[in-house]
């Protein structure tokens, strides 16, 4: 039967949706990463043994946490659609498959955002004497969260297919999300330093994160098809 | 060099034509030199023992496996250059459901139904179909929650959702009561111009509704492939043991 076929924004809103309805219901990854970042936080104030943070130890002590929080939701990330025949599914309809690559970024990046709406004000509260350096931060770590977004969904779906999904996918991804780290972690060394927050190389940091993401998500964008074979 | 051969064979009123067809998973050969071809329209029964290849030979036929060696070419279009031409017009019941265990059953076959671009989200093929198969009230019931007939139920629901031309089937009626096996029937059998593919250890239905029988051995071999009048139950059964099957 001839019907026209859905767009690739139709299919990414679909699966989307359904991955945050998913989400909502079985509350499988956001508690989780959330209730992690916190026990982090507690474990660095009682490790360092220090009630203030501030400078590359704060900055570093953060994106630490949300990345290691992220690898929480990337491991999961496909895992539906590999046990409950999402990838199938996907192959049998006449849709992009590239359209559940950018379905499954952007649900990473929606699941880092509600952690960071809970983890920032902890890490405030832990850490930071003042909070005036947060603000400024919030479009390093939505780049930095796009970074994690489009670099976990382009390897979460190999290391879903190997028996070894917990070991495989930290090992790829760490190595690969070095330079956002790097990225991020020194523009907030700038802005958490004590005082008032520093701006230098500030537009740098973002330009190196935007284009990291963008590279990333081209790369996926090419080749996310051939993952999905078989 | 077999593919330099097949160029442009995909013949018009074929809906299956495999040449040298061979699947391996790693070292192990699960498929062996199958020749196959089907007209348009027309029914294939599979059978064979368990281990024998059928399912792979469907998942290959669902463009959801590549074979290993050899040519196959489904609706006209070779695979799997052209698997992608392939999409949206094959509809398949395997031995997973592809239906989502958090999500109700009318919002599994609404989330299908984007998928395949179906006017209005399908809601009104979403209420008939659900309705046929005895689910209707059962619509907002989560699949994880269902009983294995339901959910089969459901899973052909998905399968013919979108008015498939090729039906791919693996065991369709498994975990089916008589009752719910015949509400599911009428979806998946004939009609004009759908061409099924069935894999059943049923070997009576097998013989009944199908045009054409092709029985694999255990090593993956073809055992025959005939039509369906050419075939009695005792020489069907034959490929479950290791009986001799005599040549046609």
């Amino acid at each position: 039967m001839n019907r026209p076929h859905p767009t690739t924004r139709s299919v990414i809103a679909t699966v989307l949706a359904k991955d945050l309805r998913v989400e909502l219901r079985t509350l499988q990854s956001v508690p989780a990463m959330v209730l992690f970042s916190t026990t982090i936080y507690v474990i660095f104030r009682f490790g360092l043994d220090r009630t203030s943070l501030d400078g590359s130890l704060a900055a570093g002590v953060l994106m630490v946490t949300i990345l290691f929080a992220a690898l929480l939701a990337i491991n999961r990330l496909f895992v539906a659609e590999r046990e409950q025949g999402g990838f199938e599914a996907i192959r049998l309809a006449p849709v992009d498959g590239t359209a559940l690559f950018f379905a499954k970024a952007t649900a990473l990046v929606v699941y880092l955002v509600a952690l960071e709406l809970v983890a920032l004000p902890v890490f405030w509260l832990f850490f930071l004497d003042d909070g005036s350096g947060l603000l400024p931060l919030l479009p390093v770590l939505l780049l930095l969260n796009l970074g994690l977004g489009v670099t976990g969904a382009l390897i979460s779906p190999m290391a879903t297919n190997s028996s070894a999904r917990d070991l495989i996918g930290p090992l790829i991804l760490l190595p690969l999300l070095v330079p956002p780290m790097i990225a991020a972690s020194s523009a907030g060394e700038s802005l958490l330093a004590a005082g008032d927050p520093s701006y230098e190389r500030y537009w740098t940091w973002l330009g190196t994160l935007g284009l990291y993401d963008l590279i990333f998500g081209l790369v996926g964008w090419a080749v996310f098809d051939y993952l999905l074979e078989d | 060099m077999l593919a330099a051969s097949f160029r442009g064979m995909p013949e018009l009123g074929k809906a299956i034509h495999a040449s040298g067809l061979w699947r391996a998973y790693g070292e192990r050969w699960v498929l062996r030199d199958l020749d196959l071809d089907l007209e348009i329209g027309r029914t294939l029964a599979v059978i064979g023992p368990n281990g024998a290849g059928k399912s792979t030979l469907l998942r290959i036929a669902a463009t959801l496996l590549r074979p290993t060696e050899g040519e196959v070419a489904l609706l006209g279009c070779e695979l799997p250059r052209e698997a992608w031409k392939l999409r949206g017009r094959i509809g398949y019941v395997g031995h997973s459901s592809l239906l989502y265990r958090d999500l109700g059953a009318a919002e599994n076959l609404r989330f299908h139904a984007r998928l395949f671009g179906l006017p209005g989200d399908g809601s009104e093929r979403i209420a008939e179909l659900l309705e046929r198969v005895g689910l209707a009230h059962r619509a907002g019931t989560r699949v994880g929650e269902m009983s294995a007939g339901m959910v089969q139920r459901l899973a052909v629901c998905r399968a013919v959702l979108h008015e498939p031309e090729l039906l791919v089937l693996d065991e369709p009626l498994a975990n089916l009561d008589p009752a719910a096996a015949e509400s599911v029937a009428p979806l998946i059998g004939r009609a004009a111009g759908r061409t099924r593919i069935l894999v059943t250890h049923d070997v009576a239905a097998a013989l009944n509704g199908a045009d054409r029988v092709l029985a694999l051995a255990r090593d993956g071999s073809v055992a025959f492939d005939r039509d369906a009048s050419a075939v009695d139950a005792e020489l069907a059964r034959s490929v479950y043991s290791d009986v001799q099957v005599p040549s046609a």
